[in-house]
């Protein structure tokens, strides 16, 4: 009987070994990883990505934010806010990044932004643009 | 027919086998890909090159390296003529002392830091209220229970003792050093009240010296460097496609630990990267010794590094204009960093108890039994959730910590 537990017993140590394994930080199921988003409101496309492509996420550095109409044209004068965070852990973004510069045809860059742990992060900007305001939420695991 | 016995020991020695062959597989024909990207980004094989210090233009000169390790070394620096920064940093200790809570002329109220690869922090001291190595380097000197000295006093040291390196890499000195009293803006009541006899002018110069100072001792720092430690070894041979072999080699029971600590435990999610800290500030709920608490992190940092005339947007920072991303971009919602104190590098960690920011916990086992029950904090919120880790797995994260 004592061989027979130990038997069990070294079974249940592997699976729960295996387990530990798998269970990497899993970001959620179907979550939309997309770069370029419609706003809440439909107001705003909007398009995303780190202004070196080479960064390292814990660094702090810049992102550019393309801003356009539902028809396409480019969105001058926009006043961005930015906001975000790691919804399975509670907290917000580890910096107050800003828009530092704005590049022309639409596109605005943010600077001082860090992402200090792996997992899922919400980039949320806040945009308002003659007048119209709304909201577009992107979502980025590293 | 078998005997049940018989059948018992059958089922025994296949989990045996399996248990074996699947450690087999994982040793020797490596970690997974992933799992290897992961022990990479933990290895020195993943450390950036130093970043460059924006607002100490000597930071990489030679010449002040000296001169700081100089200084670094010399309880001259300190009102009873015994406190070096080398008292609390010792070399031959992972350049920390060992002790809950620093001695200097007093005693602190906080643990002194290891110093190796401190340069590749944006905040220092475990609540960020520097935003420079620099700059960090100047407040033991003037804490009446770390060095006890004066700015006034450092300029006459140095007038005194280092002038030709000094002049050397910043200029000469100015006149009249000799004819100044004990003072600093930050010192004793009488320091501060001599401070305030102090013509501006001479205060800037002064102020200038004591700048001179902690970019000196901060170039010296700049050459502490990590260290190569067991991981390291086993990652880089394993990256190399070779079997880890002497104390590169990592047992069953170390490497059941990374995966706990990459995975389960979470550990990774805060002691990332190749120096194992996020370089953030976090609550994790250990407890205090004054009750009520008195030491509230972060959230009192944020104002002091923002108001420091030693900071990187100060006039004694060498900082081109549009330099200073941290302290520009720094998040100031106080409230949300109550109790957060900063991540510490792993790096050595099992030989330099005891732990947390005033030495609270006083053996690794017990800060592992610390996270794992996640107590609530005794202000702010605790960011930590309970781990569920068994006992084995507990021994398992501890071997693995020890590899560090
Ligand atoms: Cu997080």
């Amino acid at each position: 009987m004592k061989k027979l537990w130990i038997g069990v017993g070294i079974v249940v140590v592997a699976a729960i070994g295996f387990m530990a394994f798998k269970m990497l930080q899993p970001a959620p199921e179907g979550l939309n990883l997309a770069t370029t988003r419609n706003s809440d409101a439909n107001q705003f496309v909007v398009s995303i990505a780190p202004e070196n492509p080479a960064f390292r996420r814990s660094d702090l550095h810049a992102w550019i934010a393309t801003v356009k109409t539902t028809e396409g044209l480019p969105v001058e004068n926009a006043q961005i806010s930015v906001d975000g965070g790691m919804p399975m852990h509670g907290h917000g973004l580890p910096t107050n990044p800003a828009v530092t510069d704005y590049l022309g045809q639409g596109r605005y860059k943010i600077d001082g932004v860090r992402f200090n742990m792996g997992g899922w992060w919400e980039f949320k900007l806040a945009i308002t643009a003659d007048g119209i305001s709304d909201v577009v939420t992107f979502n980025l695991t590293f | 027919m078998m005997k049940p016995l018989d059948m018992a020991a059958v089922v025994g020695v296949l989990a045996i086998a399996g248990w074996v062959a699947g450690n087999a597989l994982m040793s020797s024909a490596g970690l997974s890909k992933a799992e290897l990207a992961t022990a990479r980004s933990l290895s020195l094989a993943d450390l950036p090159p130093l970043p460059k210090s924006v607002g100490n233009a000597v930071a990489d000169d030679p010449r002040a390296v000296a001169l700081g390790e100089a200084y670094f070394n010399d309880t001259g620096f300190s009102a009873n003529g015994m406190v070096a920064c080398a008292t609390c940093h010792l070399a031959d200790r992972q350049f920390q002392d060992d002790l809950p809570l620093a001695h200097g002329i007093g005693i602190t109220a906080r643990r002194a830091m290891p110093l190796r690869g401190v340069a590749y922090e944006s905040w220092l001291f475990w609540d960020g209220r520097k935003d420079s190595l620099w700059s960090q380097a100047l407040g033991p000197i003037e804490s009446v229970v770390e060095h006890g000295f004066t700015r006034t006093e450092i300029a006459q040291k140095i007038a005194q003792d280092y002038r030709a390196p000094y002049t050397d890499i910043f200029g000469p000195l100015p006149d009249g050093l000799a004819d100044l009293p004990a003072a600093s803006p930050l010192g004793d009541a009488d320091a501060q009240a001599a401070w305030q006899g102090v013509p501006a002018e001479t205060q800037q110069k002064i102020n200038r010296i004591f700048a001179n100072f902690g970019k000196s001792v901060a170039a010296y720092e700049r050459t502490l460097m990590p260290l190569e430690n067991r991981f390291d070894r086993y990652t880089q041979a394993v990256l190399a496609g070779k079997t880890p072999t002497g104390d590169a080699q990592l047992t069953q029971k170390e490497l059941q630990g990374f995966i706990l600590f990459s995975g389960k435990a979470g550990c990774i999610n805060c002691h990332n990267g190749p120096r194992l800290t996020d370089e953030f500030f976090h609550n994790n709920g250990v407890f205090s010794s004054a009750k009520p608490v008195t030491d509230h992190g972060r959230a009192d940092a944020i104002a002091q590094v923002e108001t420091d005339p030693f900071n990187c947007l100060g006039p004694f920072s060498d900082a081109p204009v549009g330099a200073c991303k941290e302290l520009r971009f720094m998040s100031r919602d106080a409230h949300t960093f109550d109790r957060a104190f900063k991540t510490p590098s792993l790096r050595g960690v099992a030989d330099r108890a005891p732990y947390m920011h005033a030495g609270q916990i006083k053996t690794l086992g017990q800060v592992i039994a610390h996270y794992n029950a996640a107590p609530p904090a005794p202000s702010g919120h605790s960011e930590v959730k309970p781990l569920h880790l068994t006992r084995q797995e507990k021994a398992a994260l501890l071997a693995f910590l020890k590899t560090l």
